[in-house]
């Protein structure tokens, strides 16, 4: 057997023949990549609104509520994985727990930033037409606080599918695990072409909630940053 | 036996504070690559987020450079620089400058921006040159958000330094990386309590930094309550 067959190999960046024969292994994190994503930000809203609402009506929950989460943002989140791990195991119910904590802060934060911003004119007129409380919440401040929720969406969401790759150490990953297999391998194309995917993916999902934020509500502008 | 339990007894053995694996070589090492990367993407970022903001210019590319960094994972970033600069510092840095700098450059530039036209327009006519406006007034009123980048920075890159425990870095990350990899799940949970700890710590320190640098004369005027331009978060 001639000496140096595989030594002369080299990993190209993209190995396309590769690449072409695995295109399943792609599909099937990109599809986990979503739907960690999706529960996140759908578990994160589903917390955040009554919250956010709630700290708006009582202000004395303003701050603790932004305190605690401003806490549980600043955990890094494979520290926040690890000290879950004992409790919740290795899993989804961990990697949830821990994206939907991180969402709430951004769309919380931005919920009341929303709430707070509408004019005060705006909700004597609605108290001098006779809205109710509840329905001047529901009919006159949420519409006007949707642009800034909406920003709040859009941060989110490219946030946690970043965060999501880091689930990989407990098991999920989407795209992340195929970065680790990559990076347990050797093996350049699995770890470009995830990361790449994770990059395009959290831009176009940016691009079509800006679309959807246009349709929905055209009188806002886009204030995500 | 609660893994608090064990965490504790773990934190107790002498044998965790010295020696290559020590706890203070950990943390030296993890505190050395965050500092240092903090540094360097500052020396990049603070510059052109100041002048971008001072000249209002490229706004759109300065607050969507944040965007753009927060769609970077930062566990890909790691290992791809890890298969192009090998093992060693050097890819931990790089990466680390990377996602340092898009905060920096976004809070950098809504601080300059944000300063009163009013006051700007006061210091021309006090006499003030261009450069020493930038310097004397505009810098001091941003400090507030300027600080805020570097807090969110720093944050962010001490949390993401963990992961470079994956691609054979030091820091606390390898108690973690380590305890999962030995199926020692003691060893995870005191990793993860020091990689917290050492967190809040970095945003604790840095509001102490920036209640000193902000002038007197905000610190009357605004509540001292923490202001971000953005959220950010990559690890």
């Amino acid at each position: 057997m001639p000496d140096g067959v595989f030594l002369d190999y080299v990993d190209p960046w993209v190995n396309w023949a590769w690449l072409s024969t695995h295109i399943p292994l792609f599909v099937a994190a990109l599809q986990q990549h979503v739907v960690l994503t999706a529960i996140a930000v759908a578990g994160g809203l589903a917390l955040s609104l009554p919250l956010g609402i709630a700290a708006h009506q009582w202000r004395g929950l303003r701050n603790p509520v932004l305190g605690f989460f401003d806490v549980v943002y600043t955990i890094p989140s494979l520290a926040l994985f690890a000290l879950l791990v004992p409790y919740t195991g290795l899993g989804i119910v961990t990697a949830e727990i821990g994206l939907i904590g991180y969402t709430v802060l951004i769309l919380v934060r931005n919920l009341l930033v929303g709430l707070e911003s509408v004019p005060p004119d705006v909700l004597d007129a609605a108290d001098g037409m006779g809205y109710r409380p509840l329905a001047r919440l529901f009919r006159v401040e949420l519409p006007l606080a949707l642009p800034a929720i909406f920003a709040g969406v859009r941060i989110a969401t490219v946030t946690t599918i970043g965060l999501v790759t880091i689930t990989a150490l407990i098991g999920l990953g989407g795209l992340g695990q195929l970065i680790y297999k990559g990076l347990i391998e050797n093996f350049h194309t699995p770890l470009v072409v995830a990361t790449v995917l994770s990059i395009a993916l959290a831009l176009v999902v940016d691009l079509a909630l800006i679309a959807a934020q246009r349709v929905a509500i055209p009188w806002s502008r886009d204030t995500a940053r | 036996m609660s893994v608090i339990v064990s965490a504790a007894q773990w934190f107790a053995d002498p044998t965790r504070w010295s020696g290559p694996d020590g706890i203070p070589q950990r943390l030296l090492e993890h505190v050395e690559i965050s500092a240092g990367s903090v540094a360097i993407g500052a020396l990049i970022a603070l510059p052109i987020g100041i002048l971008l903001g001072h000249y209002g210019r490229f706004g759109n590319v300065a607050i969507n450079i944040s965007n753009v960094g927060r769609a970077l994972p930062s566990f890909g970033v790691l290992v791809i620089a890890f298969q192009v600069f090998g093992l060693g510092n050097l890819p931990i840095l790089v990466a680390l400058v990377a996602l340092a700098i898009p905060p920096m450059v976004t809070n950098s530039y809504v601080g300059l921006r944000e300063v009163d036209p009013d006051v700007k327009e006061a210091a021309r006519g006090m006499g003030y040159r261009e450069l020493a406006q930038l310097i004397r007034v505009e810098l001091p009123l941003a400090v507030p958000l300027l600080m805020a980048g570097i807090r969110t920075s720093a944050v962010q890159v001490v949390a993401t330094a963990t992961l470079a425990a994956l691609i054979a870095g030091g820091g606390f990350g390898r108690y973690v990386i380590d305890g999962f990899a030995q199926q020692d799940y003691t060893k995870v949970f005191a990793g993860a309590v020091l990689v917290g700890v050492l967190a809040m710590a970095t945003e604790l320190s840095l509001s102490g930094v920036e209640r000193l640098l902000v002038p007197r004369g905000l610190r009357l005027l605004q509540a001292p309550v923490a202001r971000r331009a953005t959220t950010f978060k990559t690890a």
